[in-house]
């Protein structure tokens, strides 16, 4: 018996290694090239610091970009997405459902596509076609669904219409009901959207690929941009640029919010 | 607003509500409730009960031509918050993010009351329903019956006009009920607020309304007291509803009900013809050597400690319920004779 259940645990000890590795090796090693001098002859070429100061100075308009693109697009989805899932909760109607599933829209369609209308909606509006907003707006069409669906999450597991039912019976009027009740009690879903929609503007390519200009854009288009036409370890050295920029980001948040994520991921789960 | 507001007169004229998707939950009513005055709304899930309470507190309106009066200032366009009521919601609706003391300062601090005096009430309230030592807890850590403590003490805080219960005790296990039914009793006496009190639950009603409005699909079928609803029931739907009742079919004559049976005593003059009575079955007893009114057989007797309910055929279509104090000791099949201690009433609208 005792066998039997060390063997198990072996089993699923070993498992779980192999999946950790099969997720981690790949990027373990792009790290690697990022800092080897010459990835032809492996780590015993020696490592440098060379290829990231390289990235550094031809792509960091990128980074600052896709930074400010991810807060203005955080900042886009607080303004319109919260509002949107408080609307939705207090009035779960059929139409509120056709509204949601509208929303989700951009997320069921490809990148790609929902780019493209953009394009035949604004290509035109040349300005507007060659700026960073344009983008903006691909992002927000983007990751809105995320911070509507995670709010929306919350205000109806903590049935938001009675509470404020029982803030108005003591006095309380529409505004003070949202400052004092509502807001408060959505806090976790909002920081919870807020880490989902950041991630997801930093790392977005697809769409971001079809709206950029050369003047432009992000960091995950100016990696694909290395990739085509510089050596692997440029590219490489550029993922590490990434990965340093976000892990912090995606560390910070979670911090921030350590029940909140948890805490939607198994409302998500029932 | 140190000394109590004298309590509040309410009343409703031509009050209907019709629900968005066209549920017509309430039928148009009116409905007066005396200042300090207790009024238990009484009924079957579904039959409106909720729908008036929340027309009465401001949570929805009434269809148009429906008018609220708090005293003699209509409040039918004012908003919830600006009625001064306090509410007892079945779900709580404590807030989660605030901890207990909190919770029950809220009202206070809506409305502006300086810091050391809303210190003073939450205390004040914190030992009027004994949770001191729940003061500074979050609220997903209380049990339901201290929910429910905390739900009251907050409503009461800001010393409404008003108090709404919307069915507050039906979440609770049956002793915890009991208790808590006892403690709002009690409080409604001291505070002397004007109070409306919802409940599915008869006993509940009884024990706390001074009078009781018995509702039956959107309508009113009877507002009475206790008393009243228990003894003179307005029609048969408020009679099952209210207790157990027997009903018993024959022929009226001279003050009396004849059947194959037996014949039943009258509690007033009614038309002589084929009728039907009603009576409770504490008010029958075994004849043993008195009069005897009716004769039947004993079917079934349960033993339910502080009484014996037996059903005895024979007589009515149904089996005849008979409560009477302490153990029976007969077997079943038995004949036994009853009598009726208190006269009967006859059904109105019976078929
Ligand atoms: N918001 C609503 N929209 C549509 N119908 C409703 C709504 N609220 C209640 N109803 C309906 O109105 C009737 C009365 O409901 P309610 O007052 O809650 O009954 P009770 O409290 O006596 O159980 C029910 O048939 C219910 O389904
Ligand atoms: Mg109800």
């Amino acid at each position: 018996m005792t066998m039997r259940q060390n063997l198990l645990f072996w089993l699923l000890l070993a498992f779980t290694v192999a999946t950790c590795a099969f997720l981690i090796v790949p990027i373990g090693l792009s790290l690697l090239a990022g800092v080897s001098a010459n990835w032809q002859l492996g780590p015993s070429g020696g490592l440098t610091l060379r290829w990231i100061e390289e990235v550094w100075s031809l792509y960091s308009g990128t980074v600052v970009r896709s930074l400010v693109l991810a807060v203005a697009c955080l900042i886009a989805d607080l303004l319109l997405g919260v509002p949107l899932a408080y609307v939705l909760a207090r009035h779960p109607s059929r139409r509120a459902r056709a509204i949601e599933e509208l929303i989700m829209l951009p997320v069921a369609v490809p990148g790609l596509a929902t780019a493209l209308a953009l394009i035949i909606l604004y290509g035109g509006w040349h300005q507007f076609r060659g700026s960073s907003s344009f983008i903006l707006v691909g992002h927000v069409l983007f990751t809105l669904p995320f911070m509507v669906r995670s709010v929306l999450a919350v205000l109806a597991s903590i049935d938001v219409k009675t509470l404020e039912e029982g803030a108005a019976s003591l006095g309380a009027g529409p505004w003070r009901r949202l400052a004092t009740v509502v807001l408060p009690n959505a806090k976790p879903g909002i920081l919870a959207g807020s880490l989902m929609v950041v991630t997801l503007s930093v790392g977005e390519f697809n769409m971001t690929w079809m709206l950029h200009t050369p003047l432009t854009q992000t960091l995950p288009v100016g990696l694909a941009d290395a990739y085509a036409s510089m050596r692997l370890e440029i590219a490489s050295a550029y993922t590490v640029v990434f990965l340093l920029m976000i892990v912090p980001l995606l560390i910070l948040m979670q911090l921030a919010a350590p029940s909140a994520v948890s805490g939607t991921a198994a409302r998500g789960g029932k | 607003m140190t000394p109590r507001d004298p309590a509040l007169a309410i009343r409703l004229e031509g009050c209907a509500k019709t629900f968005a998707d066209g549920t017509k939950a309430l039928a148009p009513l009116d409905l007066a409730i005396g200042a300090g005055e207790t009024l238990a709304f009484l009924g079957p899930s579904g039959c409106g009960k909720t729908t008036l309470l929340r027309l009465i507190a401001g949570l929805d309106s009434p269809d148009p031509g429906g008018r609220v009066w708090f005293d003699d200032k209509e409040v039918t366009p004012l908003p919830i918050e600006r009625r001064q009521v306090g509410m007892v919601f079945q779900s709580y609706a404590l807030f989660p993010n605030m901890t207990v003391a909190e919770n029950i300062a809220y009202g206070l601090k809506v409305r502006g009351e300086p810091r050391d005096r809303r210190r003073t009430r939450v205390a004040e309230l914190l030992a009027m329903m004994r949770i001191e030592a729940l003061a500074g807890r979050a609220i997903d850590q209380l049990s339901g019956g201290q929910r429910q403590r905390v739900a009251l003490a907050r409503a009461i805080a800001p010393r409404p006009r008003l108090l709404l219960f919307d069915e507050p005790l039906t979440a609770l296990d049956a002793k915890l009920r009991e208790a808590l039914r006892l403690e709002i009793d009690g409080l409604l006496r001291k505070l002397g607020t004007t109070a409306v009190y919802v409940t599915h639950d008869q006993a509940e009603a009884m024990a706390l309304g001074d009078r009781i409005v018995v509702m039956n699909h959107g309508r009113i079928a009877q507002i009475g007291t206790p008393h009243e609803i228990y003894h003179h029931p307005a029609d048969r739907f408020v009679a099952e509803f209210v207790g157990l009742m027997n009903h018993v079919s024959g022929e009226i004559r001279d003050g009396w009900l004849h059947c194959p049976a037996g014949r039943i005593p009258l509690d007033r003059e009614t038309a002589a013809g084929q009728g039907e009575v009603m009576f409770r079955p504490e008010t029958v007893c075994l004849a043993g050597t008195g009069e005897t009114h009716l004769k039947g057989t004993l079917a079934a007797s349960f033993f339910l400690g502080d009484r014996t309910r037996l059903l005895v055929d024979g007589i009515g279509e149904q089996s005849i319920v008979v409560d009477v104090v302490g153990p029976v000791d007969l077997p079943l099949g038995t004949p036994v004779p009853l009598r009726i201690q208190s006269p009967a009433m006859a059904a109105k609208g019976s078929t």
